[in-house]
């Protein structure tokens, strides 16, 4: 397979080689190919590695650098000492879990129910958890800050008082596109109504169903729906800052405008190395039999 | 799980889903299409197009969106491609697919941040140039400019095409490759005839979806610049945010409501695309 001019112009000279009536030389041409990796590959690999690690090895070289002009660790040292990054850490883990523990509850059981009693109903679903993608993070921190603005002092007090209330609702919103899918494919892979069949007529009840049949057959979809939402959460700052909560990423911003960009930095490359494992991670549990948890959400 | 049987099972999804986003995306369109004092006008849609500021921002968005998802459409299927081909299930195809999920949907502020350290006044990438005698800074090339925050765009753009279009290169089955060969085809004659037609319902999909992605993106560029990027999410969070002028608020819902029009334009071409894609590709 090969999708560039590299490919194409080998193709036009082994045709070109055939009409001029020489031995034909496909055998000779598939060795030499085998022997020395293609320029077509090898020139995107170069540039990848170029485009994808440089910055990330600036930005590692730039978070050793610290306020005092000194090369050391001290940046990532920050997020256990300085209170500010410690306090907006917790925040933003606290978001995560509960986010992930939301998803789960909500996506689940209405998966499990959809699959099992109105199978007419996928589309829908699959149409409604899209809708996120439709509506731009931006847009979405307007409409809530509308929201604010209008409600009540007891809503205000409730809801819009503290980011774990007034965020983790939305982001479970946020990762219904990643979530539904992911669970989605892991209630697709087992032979739900055998298993449902079998532990209703053994008398058991519904939640005992839900809990110690379904999940157990689904974990790591349902680990994976948690994995992605935990990076959502962890990533998230338009709505957060817009909304001026101070979750970790919105953080991370703000101590670049107040010029410590060497701590900013560190603390990225730590989300992107946090982020990097829990999907690494996934890739691991989709091979395994019942998951096939992914990142493509289209 | 009472109410398992008729329609019950759907109420709590359906019940959360209207409170949290159907709720929040009432509230935008009903402010984008009322009058302070509460009375139905189409007033914020013209005043948002014959604003010359609002305009701009509209065209700097489109243009921006344009070649960040050209661009990452054609270095994507390339990198896609060539992983493809590569030993399946090794380390590299995990790597790969892991780290473009990180970068596609969940890194915006950390890009920024590396792009700062790479491309940024001190750069470790800016002052390599110097040495070599090419000084970007004083040849007019900014990070905050558009030129400067679409590169970054570039960079979750090229993951973003790895992890829509690998599906489709893995669905080309090697089986026509051969068959076409067998019939005495060339590898031009299999790509021109048959690699092509087959893929380029999803790759036309794929690149409508980085367009969209682009267009509703304001992550990275928030990190970036801030909200005086001339940019429709810009505008939108400093009419909302600002208290510039008496109303404003109004113009940012309407700019909102735009904006998700436009993404819906961007989504019904991808459904279109994608049913031909799934013709050949299953």
């Amino acid at each position: 397979m090969s999708f560039t001019g590299m490919g194409g112009f080998r193709a036009e000279e082994l045709v070109g080689q055939e009409l001029a009536g020489g031995p034909l030389p496909t055998a000779g041409v598939r060795a030499r190919r085998r022997g020395r990796p293609r320029v077509w590959r090898v020139t995107i690999f170069v540039l990848a590695a170029i485009f994808f690690v440089g910055p990330l090895l600036a930005a590692f070289k730039f978070s050793l650098l610290q306020d005092n002009g000194h090369y050391g660790f001290a940046n990532y040292g920050q997020i256990l000492s300085n209170s500010a990054v410690r306090s907006s850490l917790t925040t933003s883990l606290e978001i995560a879990v509960i986010t992930a523990a939301i998803v789960v509850i909500l996506m689940l059981p209405t998966i499990v129910w959809v699959r099992l009693r109105q199978p007419k109903l996928t589309p829908v679903m699959e149409l409604v958890t899209l809708l996120p993608i439709v509506i731009p993070p931006v847009v979405m921190a307007a409409g809530l800050e509308v929201l604010q603005e209008d409600a009540p002092q007891w809503m205000i007090k409730l809801v819009f008082n503290h980011p774990l209330t007034a965020l983790t609702p939305f982001y479970a919103v946020l990762a219904m596109p990643f979530s539904y899918r992911a669970i989605d494919t892991g209630i697709r892979a087992i032979d739900l109504r055998t298993l449902v069949d079998a532990s209703r007529n053994l008398g058991a009840s519904w939640s005992s169903t839900l809990l110690r049949v379904i999940l157990p057959n689904v974990q790591t979809a349902v680990l994976g729906a948690m994995f992605l939402t935990v990076a959502l959460c962890l990533g998230e700052v338009v709505i957060a800052s817009l909304l001026l909560y101070n979750t970790f990423p919105v953080e991370m911003v703000a101590l670049r405008l107040q010029s410590h960009v060497g701590v900013s930095v560190a603390l990225s490359m730590i989300t992107l190395l946090f982020t990097f494992l829990l999907l690494f991670l996934l890739s691991f549990l989709a091979q395994r039999r019942h998951g096939a948890a992914s990142v493509r959400v289209l | 799980m009472a109410g398992f049987g008729g329609w019950g099972g759907i109420v709590p999804f359906a019940a959360y889903v209207a409170l949290f986003l159907g709720l929040p995306l009432y509230v935008v369109v009903h402010g984008a299409l009322t009058t302070d004092s509460n009375h139905f006008t189409f007033s914020n849609f013209s005043t948002t197009f014959s604003y010359p500021s609002y305009r701009q921002a509209f065209e700097n968005s489109l243009i921006l969106s344009l070649w960040t998802s050209l661009l990452g459409a054609v270095f994507g299927i390339w990198l896609a491609a060539a992983v493809v081909t590569a030993k399946p299930g090794g380390m590299l195809h995990r790597i790969v697919q892991s780290s473009s999920g990180v970068l596609a949907y969940f890194a915006g502020v950390p890009l920024a941040f590396a792009f700062i350290a790479a491309l940024g006044e001190v750069g470790v990438a800016t002052l390599l140039l110097r040495h070599i005698g090419i000084n970007l800074y004083t040849d007019g090339f900014t990070l905050s400019s558009m030129l400067g925050v679409g590169l970054c765009y570039v960079y979750f753009q090229i993951p973003l095409m790895v992890i829509l279009i690998t599906p489709a290169l893995e669905g080309l089955r090697p089986e026509w490759q051969e068959a076409a060969q067998g019939l005495g085809a060339s590898k031009l004659g299999y790509l021109r005839h048959v690699a092509v037609p087959v893929l380029l319902p999803s790759v036309v999909g794929s690149t409508l979806i980085l367009f969209g992605n682009a267009f509703s993106a304001y992550a990275t560029a928030l990190a970036l610049v801030g909200s005086t990027l001339d940019i429709v999410p810009a505008q939108i969070d400093s009419a909302i945010n600002g208290n510039v002028e008496v109303g404003a608020d109004r113009l940012g819902l309407a700019l909102g409501v735009e904006m998700i029009l436009v993404i819906l334009v961007v989504m019904v071409g991808y459904w279109l695309v994608q049913r031909r894609a799934r013709r050949w590709l299953q």
